[in-house]
């Protein structure tokens, strides 16, 4: 998904530090990049009772609010695997890493992980530009890494497993449900980087062949705060709904506002792809009860699976804490790299590789199957309403896991959204 | 006609919160010359002072306006605590000062997010705040009405009391000459460190009003921090009125630029119109005359 808020100038002598600092960080990872022969062999060390794996979230900076959560849920699947015996009988060491939310640190980190711990996979990542600063980390090295957000697609990288929705699952589901729902015209809403571009991109090639009229497109600066002129904007163009792609604290501003200029989901709802169950607190119930959002995954989800995930959840960091989408796939995403061990026999890259298509595994959100061409999973689109109780209530779903499609390709009218 | 009310009521508005943010800052930076980059995080301190008398209180509508003067305090004190122990050292190394103070400020995040949690929280607007006002067909939101009136009375309570208070003469006095100042028998030392508090104590204030408009969460004061820099550059260092004046004029920008263009646009083009300003004007809308030689 998404990129952290906005790094805005601190004034000239600490815009000067935070240059420094980040040249520093870039050369260092380009030195180690250079240093590193272009496929060096593998240094994991399958021979003792462990084997080590690496956790990369950002656990300080912009970041922290959401990677931390993920990070927390990676940890109890750790937990999980270990006490059920490991991964072909080896008890996973884990290596955390923190990202601190700079996509420079996150390739360092990556190179760190991978050469001098020697994991056997990584797991973690959060926005698109961390993910794009990893990846040729993880193709020079040969290693892998599996990535948990919903994103904006048109990727697909041997070397990545992406366990969170591309935008055939759940950006494409949303304008159905939308139709459906007998929505006529939309207004799009976003902040100013990739993700919101290229999904607004989708939705209007989308609009044009299904009969939806795109009233306006508006991008705010990401962190940005005031919406007084981007939701009268939105007021006056009177649209069916509207399509938020917001990301981060800008949300919060922009529902406080929506409600104050007397807008409810009853006149023009909001439907978003980037506030989960996390987000809802923080914008406040009030502000945000009865609008749409769309996801693969609710902690309402009633299935024994998934209970017995919550559960765990909040027996392991406290009652009050909720699941989210991007928490259930990156859980998900580790016992799906131990399925590719086992059905491989072997940690080795290359055996995953040839082994991970078809792998299953019965996620709280259900079952999900890998690819084994573009390294996405199958999985259920759900779309659901914020109800009272700050949670999520499934509404709609697509009722059957669908095949990712990171470019688009099964989509007529999406020819040339991807070139 | 209707969008210019609500272009211009959105400016206001806008500059009314920048106004807020900065009004603290008017009077350390320009007072005292110190950056403070831990100024957004006072402003944070007074959300979270907003957030935890809501729990305490229950009652939002009450714990609102209870939450102002206890921010206040609450801004003030982490003021002084920072003048008294760091910046006193180092009034006359500017450079020094905003590395300290942005080490400060990193800090402070870092305490709140251990303290209350990486999410952010909620501050549910009061009943009589939420919702809009209808006047004359146009509908303006309760809680910007609210900011704008607060904004407007910091002001004025702060202009009052600069201008007919004792301490406000010495604040005076200090600002155009410092070593008259002390020779005349001020302590500066002790208007330096009631200044700060009362800087620090606004951005408080601007905390409590800033949980109606947007999110509370550790990183809140650096979404302002920027923006309220250049509004006391822009009305020239040390200058109140010119703080007012700078605000309301980039927020009437940014909301009118915002509605030809968009967002991102018009944040380029206000910081353009600024940088432009400068040349012509490096000293801002007003300056401070003084007979110093310094």
């Amino acid at each position: 998904m998404t990129t952290s808020r906005s790094r805005r100038a601190i004034g000239a002598a600490a815009l000067l530090t935070a240059g420094l600092v980040l040249s520093a960080c870039g050369a260092r990872v380009d030195a180690a990049g250079a240093g590193a022969p272009a496929a060096a062999p593998s240094c994991v060390d399958t021979s003792g009772n462990e084997i080590k794996v690496g956790f990369l979230n950002s656990r300080s900076g912009t970041m922290a609010i959401s990677e931390k959560t993920v990070y927390d849920s990676l940890s109890l699947a750790a937990e999980q695997i270990n006490a059920a015996g490991g991964v072909l009988g080896k008890q996973l060491e884990i290596v955390a890493e923190d990202g601190a939310s700079e996509p420079t640190i996150f390739a360092e980190k990556a190179q760190k992980l991978i050469r001098s711990d020697c994991v056997a996979a990584v797991f973690g990542g959060w926005t698109s530009s961390s993910r794009k600063a990893m990846l040729p980390v993880f193709e020079s090295n040969n290693s892998l890494l599996f990535y948990p957000v919903q994103y904006e697609g048109l990727e697909s990288s041997k070397n990545i497993f992406y366990t969170g929705a591309t935008t055939n699952q759940q950006i494409i589901p949303a304008l159905d449900y939308l139709k459906e729902q007998g929505v006529t015209s939309l207004f799009l809403v976003g902040s100013d980087y990739v993700f919101p571009q290229t999904a607004n991109k989708i939705i209007k090639a989308y609009g044009a062949a299904n009969g939806i009229e795109i009233k306006g497109e508006e991008y705010a600066p990401l962190g940005h705060t005031d919406f007084a002129t981007i939701v009268s904007k939105v007021r006056d163009a009177g649209a069916g709904a509207v399509f938020n792609t917001l990301n981060g604290d800008s949300n919060v501003a922009f529902f406080k506002e929506y409600r104050n200029l007397g807008l409810t989901p009853a006149t023009m709802p909001v439907i978003s792809v980037s506030i989960a169950e996390e987000e809802v607190g923080g914008i406040g119930v009030d502000n945000i009860v009865g609008q749409p959002v769309a996801w693969n995954y609710y902690q309402t989800i009633d299935s024994p699976t998934n209970k017995q995930f919550v559960d765990a959840f909040k027996a392991e960091y406290g009652a009050n804490r909720v699941t989210s989408d991007p928490m259930e796939a990156a859980y998900t995403s580790l016992f799906l790299w131990k399925g590719m061990v086992e059905k491989a026999g072997s940690f080795d890259v290359a055996a995953v590789q040839a082994a991970a298509g078809g792998v299953s595994y019965d996620a709280p959100e259900g079952t999900v199957t890998v690819n084994g061409e573009n390294h996405h999973i199958a999985k259920t689109a759900l779309i659901g309403k914020i109800g009272a109780d700050g949670l999520i209530h499934t509404e709609w779903t697509s009722g059957q896991p669908i095949e990712p499609d990171p470019y688009l390709k099964t989509y007529p009218w999406a020819s040339g959204l991807a070139s | 006609m209707d969008v210019l009310v609500t272009q211009v009521f959105n400016g206001l508005s806008g500059g009314s919160i920048l106004l807020l943010a900065a009004l603290g800052l008017a009077l350390t930076f320009g007072q005292m010359g110190v950056i403070n980059m831990a100024h957004g995080e006072f402003i944070m301190a007074g959300a979270y002072t907003a957030y935890v008398m809501q729990n305490v209180l229950g009652a939002a509508g009450l714990s609102l306006l209870v939450s102002l003067p206890i921010a206040f305090a609450v801004g003030g004190v982490l003021g002084v605590v920072l003048e008294a122990t760091l910046l006193r050292r180092m009034y006359h190394r500017p450079l020094d000062t905003l590395l300290v103070t942005w080490g400060v400020s990193l800090v402070l995040q870092q305490l709140a997010r251990d303290v209350f949690g990486t999410a952010g929280v909620d501050v549910p607007a009061p009943a009589w705040l939420s919702g809009p006002v209808e006047v004359l067909g146009f509908s303006f939101p309760r809680t910007r009405l609210f900011i704008l009136l607060l904004a407007v009375a910091a002001f004025l309570a702060l202009a009052a009391a600069l201008r007919y208070t004792a301490l406000g003469r010495r604040i005076r006095a200090t600002v155009q000459n410092r070593p008259l100042a002390e020779t005349s028998g001020i302590s500066t030392r002790a208007t330096d460190r009631l200044t700060f508090f009362i800087g620090s104590g606004l951005a408080g204030v601007a905390g409590v009003a800033l949980t109606l408009m947007g999110s509370i969460s550790p990183n809140l004061g650096t979404s302002y921090i920027v923006d309220a820099f250049l509004v006391v550059v822009v009305g020239g260092i040390g200058q109140i009125r010119g703080a007012v004046i700078a605000a309301f004029l980039l927020g009437v920008a940014q909301s009118w630029i915002e509605y030809s263009t968009t967002a991102s646009i018009a944040k380029v083009l206000v910081f353009a119109l600024i940088v432009a300003f400068l040349q012509v004007r490096p000293q801002g809308i007003f300056t401070v005359r003084t007979r110093s030689l310094a």
